[in-house]
């Protein structure tokens, strides 16, 4: 499942036989030892090994913990604690898993924006970048409903503020809610169906990752410079290069993770949801996890009900038009001066909507919130679609070897051991 | 990345100006909107930083308070009398730990299948001072709070940029502690004009002021220390909220240990990989 030529060399005789029954080792091989990678990547290109380290521990901790959950609403608050206080080592696998998805969403969004920064969009790679919007969705999906089993307040009353949501869709909207919740409130059937479908989701993720990754062998690995890949001196091969990079990456990675779960374990979540679900006494402000913050921020831009849920799904749907929206031919934004500042004011603006997530809705918040909303949908629809026809892009290097060892490095006589000693592919 | 932070452009930098003047402005706003609610002070706490570990004096003390005054009307019904043994907590011994439990009547069936209530051991759940939450309502108009995870369920607010760096210091978990600190050292008289209604009494530091507990910890003397502690409000107060933060948090001691030695396992690991990558990409201009 990839698009560049197999290099692998089956070994042994049973090797040998089993590869013309099921390639399964030469498909691996070409996964992770193989596969070409630009030879100039920076450490943001890192995280798609971090977040696939997310993954992996998020459903490693998770199986464990639905060993000693209960998924009821008289039962789930205490059996939580009852994993963190006579479970062995439940308290560790629990802060685990409630900071791995606060991490998890830390490595996306910076993923997301490496995306945004290098244009890793573009043609070819729409279906590479549409794929993990899906992937995104389907994380908040899960999150969301993470969120919702230790039924604490912020869990209920954070269920009940999404899920109402949908009956702001004219016709269907009561009807829906009602079935999302299984009646007709937020009760014991929708926590059980909720924890049923925290537990499939990652499943599915991980199936989408798989053609996430498939995508990006066909049409390997942007960079930062955006040029296509043209030489085998532009690549070297995934093992060792990128594995020990991206494996000194993710343990870096941990040391932050291990940090919190730690030392600071209950930093990012909220006190309240120490405090049992009661359906009777609403929360002083409810807010989602810090995740959602910009997304909620956006939502409450919108004085209409309607409106704002539209706005919100609106701004992650945006990222499905992205790759036809930006109109420039250049990817990256290192040759893209005006966008390299719409950038920096768009992930700027995306931190303010955050902030504004966490606040009350009322008074210059809610100015504040309206002015970053209709800025965050003017950089996909005005502004960038504008820079494709006016900004005046700098040169870009003939390949990505000239770009690392300059114009007199070019030749062929700067080329390493490593990546001549390489047989030949298509990049 | 150096290369994309250091070349700001003027219209980034007038754009950051504008947005941290607007979230100023907004701040000061907040400020003036609010109730003039006051900050419960900041508090020492030994349980504090990355190698802060409970005093199981204090915490053999506060237990003393819970269960002098506290337990009169609030359960601590995810903890068993065994948690006091356990390392990293009060850890009485086992004999003391028994001979507490069998001060305390617990619900059980006896050979027929007859309820009865008997002296609770170490592996029974703490006593609630209610039979049901029905009767606990009736007599106090509403139900007192179980005090299980009480401090990690409470904060007093940090703002910013406190809560930034709360998240490199780790300080912010001592935030409910701080508020049931002063929550309890709170009690004053009401300013004119303010009086708090019947069944409630005014409190500084609990949101809206009005709180339907009264001053339980009232008078210096109130409760006996064995062990030549000082017996004043402000300690019974210190004292008892430590000993809430060892029953939200028993495991403190064990986490920020094993995370010690985690931490220190990955930076080696980090340091070794990190060489591995320069040697194996030494040949490699990138």
């Amino acid at each position: 499942m990839s698009g560049h030529a197999s290099t692998y060399q089956p070994k042994t005789g049973f090797e040998r036989w089993l590869d013309k029954r099921l390639p399964l080792p030469r498909m691996m091989y070409d996964q992770f030892v193989g596969f070409p990678v630009p030879r100039n990547l920076n450490y943001f290109w890192t995280f798609g090994g971090i977040l696939t380290l997310c993954l992996g521990a998020q459903i490693l901790t998770g199986i464990v913990l639905a060993m000693h959950y209960t998924p009821h609403v008289d039962l789930a608050f205490n059996s939580v604690e009852h994993i963190m206080r006579d479970v062995n080592y439940g308290w560790m696998i629990r802060y685990l898993h409630t900071n791995g998805a606060s991490m998890f969403f830390i490595a996306v969004y910076i993923h997301i924006f490496r995306g945004l920064y290098y244009g890793s969009y573009k043609e070819p790679r729409e279906v590479l970048w549409i794929l993990g919007v899906i992937i995104f969705l389907l994380m908040m999906a899960t999150a969301f409903m993470g969120y919702v089993l230790p039924w604490g307040q912020m869990s209920f009353w954070g269920a009940t503020v999404i899920t109402n949501l949908f009956s702001a869709l004219p016709l269907v909207g009561e009807s829906i809610v009602t079935w999302l919740w299984g009646g007709f409130a937020v009760d014991n059937p929708t926590l059980n169906r909720f924890f049923s479908l925290h537990f499939l989701l990652p499943f599915m993720i991980a199936g989408v990752v798989a053609l996430h990754l498939w995508a990006l062998h066909v049409t390997g690995q942007n960079n930062p410079t955006g040029v296509e890949v043209k030489q085998n001196s532009d690549v070297v091969p995934f093992t060792p290069y990128a594995t020990v990079k991206d494996g000194f990456a993710m343990v870096v990675f941990l040391i932050l993770f291990f940090w919190f779960v730690f030392f600071n374990p209950n930093y990012l979540g909220h006190p309240d949801n120490y405090i049992p679900a009661n359906p009777l006494v609403t929360p002083a402000h409810i807010v989602p996890e810090w995740y959602f913050l910009p997304f909620y921020a956006i939502l409450r831009a919108i004085p209409d009900k309607l409106g704002g849920v539209l706005a919100m799904f609106g701004s992650i749907a945006v990222l499905f038009l992205l790759p036809w929206l930006d109109t420039s031919k250049v990817r990256s934004a290192r040759y893209r001066p005006l966008y390299r500042q719409f950038f920096w004011i768009f992930a700027v603006v995306c931190v303010i909507l955050g902030y504004l997530g966490s606040k009350p809705p009322e008074g210059l918040y809610v100015v504040a919130g309206r002015i970053c909303t209709v800025y965050y949908f003017m950089h996909f629809f005005v502004i960038l679609p504008l820079l494709g026809f006016v900004e005046k892009t700098k040169p870009l290097p003939m390949s990505i070897t000239e770009s690392v060892l300059g114009a007199g490095g070019m030749g062929g006589s700067g080329t390493p051991a490593g990546a001549t000693a390489m047989p030949e592919r298509k990049g | 990345m150096t290369n994309l932070m250091t070349r700001t452009s003027p219209l980034l930098a007038a754009f950051l100006g504008l947005s941290l003047g607007m979230s100023i402005h907004a701040a000061i706003a907040q400020d003036g909107h609010g109730h003039e609610q006051e900050l419960p002070p900041v508090q020492k706490w030994s349980f504090s930083g990355p190698f802060g570990t409970f005093d199981r004096a204090q915490l053999q003390r506060g237990f003393q308070i819970y269960k002098e005054v506290c337990s009169a009307c609030h359960g601590l019904d995810l903890l068993s009398y065994r948690n006091l043994t356990q390392t990293g907590g009060p850890q009485f011994p086992e004999a003391q730990a028994k001979a507490i439990a069998a001060e305390f009547k617990v619900a059980d069936k006896d050979d027929k299948g007859e309820p009865v209530m008997r002296p609770a051991e170490l592996k029974d759940r703490f006593a609630n001072p209610f039979p049901n939450k029905k009767l606990a309502e009736d007599t106090y108009g509403k139900v007192p709070p179980d005090l299980s995870v009480m401090a990690k369920a409470r904060t007093s607010p940090r703002g910013f940029p406190l809560f930034v760096f709360d998240a490199v210091t780790g300080r912010n978990i001592e935030t409910g502690p701080d508020y049931l600190y002063g929550l309890l050292v709170g009690y004053a008289d009401a300013p004119a004009g303010s009086e708090p209604p019947q069944g409630s009494y005014f409190n500084k530091y609990f949101p809206g002021n009005n709180i339907a507990m009264p001053n339980m910890l009232a008078a210096d003397g109130q409760v006996t220390y064995q062990d030549g502690t000082p017996a004043t409000i402000e300690n019974y107060a210190r004292d008892v909220t430590a000993f809430l933060m060892w029953a939200a948090e028993p495991k403190l001691e064990e986490r920020k240990r094993i995370g010690f030695q985690a931490i220190i396992f990955l930076v080696i690991f980090a340091g070794l990989l990190y060489f591995t990558k320069k040697k194996v990409w030494s040949d490699l201009p990138h």
